[in-house]
């Protein structure tokens, strides 16, 4: 067996792996950080089968951001409630050996994807250029659609978010008095 | 090329492992003594010839000190989180082309690893904050999780004028391609950008409210004593000279330059901007956090996307 097969299947099973203790934990904490070991085997996979540039988005904006912003909530619902009590009851050190584990392995693949600059033969190399290519080319209404559906998103955030007293209307008289 | 031997060679991934680690550790010395000098006193000058052996007298003292881990903290947690922007950073430092032929690591989407290993050092800073399970650990890691994120943006955005204008992501290729002239020269307003976001993302004075020891203790590693601080003390120092030698890479020409071996270049151009660093904490105040967040939306992100049209304008136009 060569070693980008090698790779593969451990990537695999690292990524199957995370993924089913991502659902099965009863801990929202624990579940996170299982899916961030997910999505870093994801990205290795990415990056054997010849998608360098879907690898390097798929850690910065799944692992960099998106999942900063949940850990974030996460810690956010944890102050001052008495959930903390019982998180801390859950939150035990055999828990955190397996996402240890899993990023272990994963780091040595990457240093050996990096040193040795392989992928997986058989597959084609897709440069940044392509990708841009293709979704400027073929799939721009994909784009716009999804440009079209994050404005709409960024509009709500940015009513949610307004201080309060920009909304007057929506305030009742006694606090406007205060 | 020959000369230099190959990127990837054992000498290569360990020089620059090693160069990295002490560059780092010789920084907690540096700052203080250039910090003292602008500051017009003496700064730490005792312990061997200009106070050089101060670093050992300091990793000496914090290996003594008891490594605590409070009862009330997320142990492994807690544990892991300091490894992790240790990790990060070098693994970063494994894409820096140092000179021809002197690197660990070649990938063809080197820029983006970068961004990636920085957008991952935020975990540490936020699980740090999160596992210590104290008021002011958990105020300086939600500050540090929203000031990394925003500033992550600008600095991606920022950085698409080079690749627009290198035509590529590969950071060997960025540098051949400033032979012709530095991409400070093009790109002065992305430079800006970078720079901006840089030190907001290395967490360094004036952009270090995550550990604002005037409202928050020390932040997200007020909990931490002994190595684990330590490590958190030298990932900061490895990310001042991770975005330096980024600086100069992007730029400023990376090893290019007259006369000198081009690794002399390097070496010389970084720590003039790691000086530039150390200059910026003597001289600027913190701004307030809210302040800090408007900049980066109201003034950084217009900035960095009018940067990128332009840019991209300018390329088509010339074709």
């Amino acid at each position: 067996m060569n070693t980008e097969l090698v790779l593969f299947y451990t990537a695999s099973a690292a990524a199957l792996f995370a993924t089913v203790m991502t659902i099965t934990r009863l801990n929202a904490a624990h579940a996170l950080l299982y899916l961030i070991a997910s999505l870093l085997a994801v990205a290795v996979l990415f990056y054997l089968m010849g998608a360098p540039f879907a690898a390097g988005l798929e850690v910065i904006i799944y692992a960099g951001a998106i999942m900063v912003l949940f850990v974030f909530v996460i810690m956010m619902l944890n102050m001052g409630s008495a959930t903390v009590e019982q998180e801390r009851q859950w939150l035990n050190f055999g828990i955190w050996i397996g996402p240890g584990i899993i990023c272990l392995i994963l780091l040595a693949e990457v240093l050996t994807l990096l040193v040795d600059n392989q992928r997986l033969s058989g597959a084609r190399m897709v440069t940044p250029k392509d990708v841009g290519s293709l979704l400027f080319g073929p799939y721009l209404l994909a784009v716009e659609l999804a440009s079209m559906l994050l404005l709409s998103g960024l509009v709500g955030a940015y009513h949610l978010a307004r201080p309060l007293n920009e909304r007057e209307e929506e305030v009742p008289p006694e606090v406007e008095d205060q | 090329m020959s000369l230099y031997g190959q990127v990837g060679s054992i000498a290569s991934i360990v020089g620059i492992l090693l160069a990295a680690v002490l560059t780092a550790s010789m920084l907690t010395w540096l700052e203080r003594r250039l910090l003292g000098i602008w500051q017009d006193r003496y700064g730490p000058n005792r312990v061997g010839p200009f106070g050089l052996l101060q670093v050992v007298a300091d990793m000496i003292k914090i290996f003594a000190k008891q490594d605590w881990i409070p009862p009330f903290a997320d142990k492994a947690v807690f544990v892991i989180a300091p490894a992790i922007i240790m990790v990060c950073m070098l693994m970063a430092f494994a894409v820096i082309p140092v000179a021809p032929g002197i690197g660990v690591a070649d990938p063809h989407v080197g820029l983006l690893f970068f961004l990636a290993m920085t957008a991952l050092a935020a975990y540490s800073v936020l699980l740090g904050g999160y596992a210590s399970n104290s008021k002011y650990a958990l105020l300086g890691a939600l500050r540090s999780a929203a000031q990394m994120v925003s500033y992550e943006v600008f600095m991606g955005i920022g950085l698409m004028g080079v690749v627009l204008v290198a035509g590529s992501f590969n950071l060997r290729e960025i540098v051949n391609a400033q032979s012709d002239g530095w991409f400070i020269i093009p790109q002065f307003v992305g430079f800006f950008v970078f720079l901006i976001a840089g030190i907001a993302e290395s967490h360094r004075l004036p952009f270090d409210l995550p550990e604002a020891e005037h409202e928050i203790v020390a932040g997200f590693h007020t909990e931490y004593s002994s190595m684990k601080f330590g490590m958190f003390f030298i990932g900061e120092y490895l990310g001042v000279a991770l975005i330096s030698a980024m600086i100069v890479t992007l730029y400023f020409g990376g090893w290019l330059g007259p006369v000198l071996p081009p690794i002399v270049w390097f070496c010389l151009k970084t720590f003039i901007f790691i000086c530039f660093f150390i200059l910026l904490r003597a001289a600027i105040p913190r701004p307030r956090y809210d302040q800090l967040m408007s900049f980066g939306w109201k003034l950084m992100l217009p900035v960095a996307l009018i940067n990128l049209l332009l840019t991209g304008g300018v390329m088509l136009w010339i074709g």
